[in-house]
C-alpha cells in the first residue's frame, strides 16, 4: 500500500476539482481504459457533454427539471439536538429530500437529458442499493426513454422494495448472477451489455467511476450539492464556510459533488468509507471498469469483494478523483464499521426525526466518533451530506435492532 | 513493407511466413489453469495445426467477455489459478513450435508493474500479449516496456473504430492485429457478423500486418468465411464451452480438425 501523505492544512488550491487534465487524468488516476469497442462511444459522450455543459439552453433545461421534478434546492437542516449532544455545530445537506430519495437523481437527470440530446432512446444502468436504478427508471419514464438496469442477485434480495419501484416505473431489471452478485458484477455486466448497444443506448453510470468522461461528468452533475450547500452555509453559519465537510464514499459521487463546492475553501474534506469497502483507504493502484484508480485486490491482483451493510458502499474501488484528492492531501478518507453506521442511523432517527440511508449513516458515524474522541474540536462547524433516506434499509435495520 | 518485416518479432515473423505461404491462420484459446492438466490442451492445439495459441490469464472482472469465458475464468480462479502459477505451468511445457500469446486485463499487468509482468511472460516462453481493456491511447506505458522485453503487444480493432484511429492501431500493434468481428462480447454466434468483412477491409487499407478475426467464430463455415476476409481466426468460447463440458485434449483436437481443414480448403480456392 502506498504512503498516505499527512492531512495537511489546505491552502485554497486553485484548479482542484476543475476539469481533468488531458485524457481524463486526475493526477495519475482516471483515463479511458475501455475495450476498443467502447472507446468511440466514450468519445461521443465526452463531446456531447462538453457541448451541452457549455450550452445555457441545456443548463437551463436541467435546472428546471431539478427544480420542478427533483425538488431542488434541498434544504440545509441544522441538526440541533445532535449538535448539542456532540458539542459541534452539525448541518445536514438534505439529499434525502429529493424526489426518489437520494442524490442519485441529480446525475441521472443530467445524463438522461444528455442521452436525449444525443438521440439515444435507452438508458443502461447498474445499481447496488437500487437508488441509482430507481433514479434512472424515473428519469427514463419522465423523458420517454427505455431503461435497463443491471443488479446483482444478492442486491435484488436485499433491496426488494427498490426493485419493485424500478419495475413499476417501467424499467427492466436484469439480475446478475456472476461473481459475488453485487454492484461490481452488475457494473461489469452493464459495460458488457453496452458494448453491444452503443448505437441506441447511453450507459448512465451512477458514480464518479468508469472511463473518461464519466468521473468528471458525474461530478459536474453532482456539483449542485456542493454549490447549494456553499451558499446555504454562507447564510447559516457565522464562519460562512464549515470547518469540516463530510460525506460517505462508495464510488464517491455524493462526496465528489459536495467537495466540489468547497475545494477552493479552507474546509477540511472527509470521505467516509465502509470498513469492508474502503477503496480510498486500503485500495491499491489498478484498473477496473474503465478507469485507473484504487481498488481492493488480493495478492494475485484479483479484485476482492467488498462488504458493507450499505449496499451502495460495497464497491471495491473509489472514483479516480478521490484517489487524487487523497494523494494531494486535500481530502482525507476514513472508515466506519457496520455497527457504528447502524447505531448512527438510530441516533439520527431519535434526535432529529430523520431516518438516513445506511450509506449516509456512515458519514454520520464518523462525525459522532470524531466529536467523541476530540478529533472534531468542540464548537467546530460540520457540513454533512445526507445522501439518501433510509426507507430502503428498514428491513436490514429491523434484522439488526 | 520490408522495414516492418525486419522489425517484426517472433509472433509476427511466424504468422507472416505462414500467411505468405498461403496458409489460413488458426489461433485457439484456452483459459490458463482451467483444469489440472490444462497444458495438455496446448499440445493438442499444436497437433491440430494451430499457428499460434492464446492463453488467457483469468481476471475477476472481465468487461469484454461473454458468459462462457467468464465461467471459465471463474472456474480457473476457484481452482487457485493465478498469473504466477499459470506462467510456472507454461515454463514446463516443451517448445510447441508455435508462439504463445497471453491475454489478460490491464489490472493484472499493473499489479506487479509492466516491466516485471513482461519479464515474467518472457521467462515463461510467451511471446505476445493481448490486453482488451488497454486501447491504443492508453498503451504508451506498456508499449516500450513490452518491446524491450521481447513481448509483442497486440492491439484490438473494433467495427466502431474510426479510420484514422484504425491506422494508428494497425501501425502500433505488434504480432498481428486482432480484429473484433462484432460489437459485442466474446462468445459463440450463429453467423459471422457483416461488420467482420468491413472491418478487415478497412484494416487492409492501412496495413499489411496479419489480421486475425475473433469473437464469435465457432464453426468450419464461419472459419471459411472469415478466411475470405482475414488472414485467420481466433477461436475461444467454442473451445472453452467444450472444456467446461468436460472435453479432453483429444476431443479438442477433433473439434479443431474441421476448422483447420476449412481454413486450408479456403486457401486452395482461387482468391
Amino acid at each position: 500500500m502506498r504512503n498516505v501523505p499527512p492531512w495537511r492544512e489546505p491552502a485554497p488550491p486553485g484548479g482542484t476539482m476543475g476539469e481533468p487534465r488531458t485524457r481524463g487524468r486526475f493526477g495519475e488516476y482516471g483515463g479511458r481504459y475501455a475495450p476498443e469497442s467502447l472507446v468511440e462511444a466514450c468519445r461521443e459522450v465526452d463531446e456531447a457533454f462538453r457541448d451541452a455543459w457549455a450550452d445555457p439552453g441545456f443548463r437551463g433545461a436541467l435546472a428546471r427539471l431539478l427544480a420542478v421534478h427533483a425538488g431542488r434546492p434541498t434544504p440545509l437542516t441544522p441538526a440541533d439536538r445532535l449538535s448539542e449532544a456532540l458539542g459541534v455545530r452539525l448541518c445536514l445537506k438534505r439529499e434525502d429530500l429529493t424526489h426518489t430519495g437520494s442524490h442519485k437523481i441529480n446525475n441521472v437527470l443530467g445524463q438522461a437529458l444528455l442521452a436525449t440530446r444525443m438521440g439515444r432512446r435507452r438508458l443502461i444502468a447498474e445499481t447496488g442499493a437500487g437508488q441509482h436504478g430507481v433514479a434512472t427508471a424515473t428519469a427514463a419514464a419522465l423523458l420517454g426513454l427505455e431503461a435497463t438496469v443491471f443488479m446483482g442477485e444478492r442486491d435484488i434480495e436485499r433491496q426488494a422494495l427498490n426493485v419493485f419501484r424500478m419495475r413499476m416505473l417501467g424499467a427492466e431489471v436484469v439480475p446478475v448472477t456472476a461473481g459475488s452478485r453485487t454492484l461490481k458484477d452488475a457494473t461489469s455486466e452493464a459495460m458488457r451489455h453496452w458494448v453491444g448497444a452503443t448505437g441506441d443506448s447511453h450507459y448512465c453510470i451512477g458514480s464518479v467511476v468508469g472511463p473518461d468522461p464519466y468521473p468528471w461528468m458525474v461530478r459536474e452533475f453532482q456539483r449542485i450539492i456542493g454549490d447549494e450547500a456553499r451558499a446555504q452555509c454562507a447564510a447559516e453559519l457565522r464562519t460562512g464556510v464549515p470547518d469540516y465537510v463530510v460525506a460517505c464514499v462508495g464510488g464517491g459521487s455524493n462526496a465528489a459533488g459536495t467537495f466540489a463546492g468547497f475545494a477552493d475553501t479552507r474546509a477540511l474534506l472527509v470521505g467516509v468509507e465502509a470498513e469492508g469497502g474502503a477503496g480510498a483507504s486500503r485500495g491499491r493502484l489498478g484498473v477496473m471498469h474503465g478507469c485507473r484508480s484504487l481498488f481492493l485486490q488480493d495478492d494475485d491482483g484479483q479484485i476482492t469483494q467488498a462488504h458493507s451493510i450499505a449496499a451502495g458502499l460495497d464497491y471495491p474501488g473509489v472514483g479516480p478523483e478521490h484517489a487524487h484528492l487523497r494523494d494531494l492531501g486535500r481530502a482525507r478518507y476514513v472508515t466506519v464499521s457496520d455497527e457504528e453506521a447502524a447505531a448512527a442511523a438510530v441516533r439520527l432517527a431519535r434526535t432529529e426525526g430523520i431516518v438516513p440511508a445506511l450509506e449516509s449513516a456512515h458519514a454520520l458515524a464518523w462525525v459522532i466518533r470524531a466529536a467523541g474522541d476530540g478529533e472534531l474540536p468542540a464548537g467546530s462547524t460540520v457540513l454533512m451530506t445526507l445522501s439518501g433516506r433510509g426507507d430502503k434499509d428498514v428491513s436490514t435495520l429491523k434484522e439488526l435492532l | 513493407m520490408t522495414d516492418l518485416t525486419l522489425a517484426a518479432g517472433a509472433v509476427e515473423r511466424h504468422l507472416r511466413a505462414r500467411r505468405d505461404a498461403g496458409r489460413g491462420l488458426l489461433m485457439p484459446y484456452v483459459t490458463g489453469g482451467i483444469t489440472p492438466g490444462w497444458t495438455d490442451y496446448l499440445r493438442a492445439f499444436a497437433a491440430a495445426g494451430a499457428d499460434a495459441i492464446e492463453v488467457g490469464l483469468p481476471f475477476s472482472d472481465p468487461t469484454l467477455d461473454g458468459v462462457t469465458i467468464q465461467r471459465a475464468s471463474d472456474t480457473a480462479l476457484a481452482r487457485g489459478a493465478s498469473t504466477r502459477r499459470i506462467l510456472a505451468d507454461l515454463s514446463g511445457v516443451p517448445d510447441l513450435g508455435v508462439p504463445l500469446v497471453a491475454s489478460t486485463y490491464y489490472n493484472l499487468v499493473l499489479h506487479d508493474g509492466p516491466e516485471a509482468f513482461c519479464a515474467a511472460l518472457r521467462g515463461a516462453g510467451v511471446a505476445g500479449l493481448i490486453v482488451p481493456d488497454l486501447p491504443v491511447h492508453e498503451a504508451d506505458e506498456l508499449t516500450d516496456v513490452a518491446a524491450a522485453s521481447g513481448i509483442e503487444l497486440v492491439l484490438l480493432a473494433s467495427p466502431a473504430t474510426p479510420q484514422p484511429r484504425l491506422a494508428e492501431i494497425a501501425g502500433r500493434s505488434r504480432g498481428f492485429v486482432y480484429a473484433v468481428s462484432v460489437m459485442g462480447t466474446t462468445g459463440e454466434r450463429a453467423a459471422l457478423a457483416a461488420s467482420a468483412a468491413e472491418l478487415t477491409e478497412r484494416i487492409r487499407r492501412v496495413s499489411d500486418r496479419p489480421v486475425l478475426l475473433g469473437f464469435g467464430i465457432s464453426t468450419p463455415d464461419q472459419a471459411r468465411e472469415a478466411r475470405r476476409h482475414a488472414d485467420g481466426v481466433v477461436v475461444g468460447a467454442a473451445v472453452m464451452r467444450r472444456v467446461l463440458d468436460g472435453a479432453g485434449p483429444d476431443d479438442l483436437r477433433a473439434f479443431l480438425a474441421p476448422l483447420r481443414q476449412a481454413l486450408d480448403q479456403e486457401c486452395d480456392r482461387p482468391r
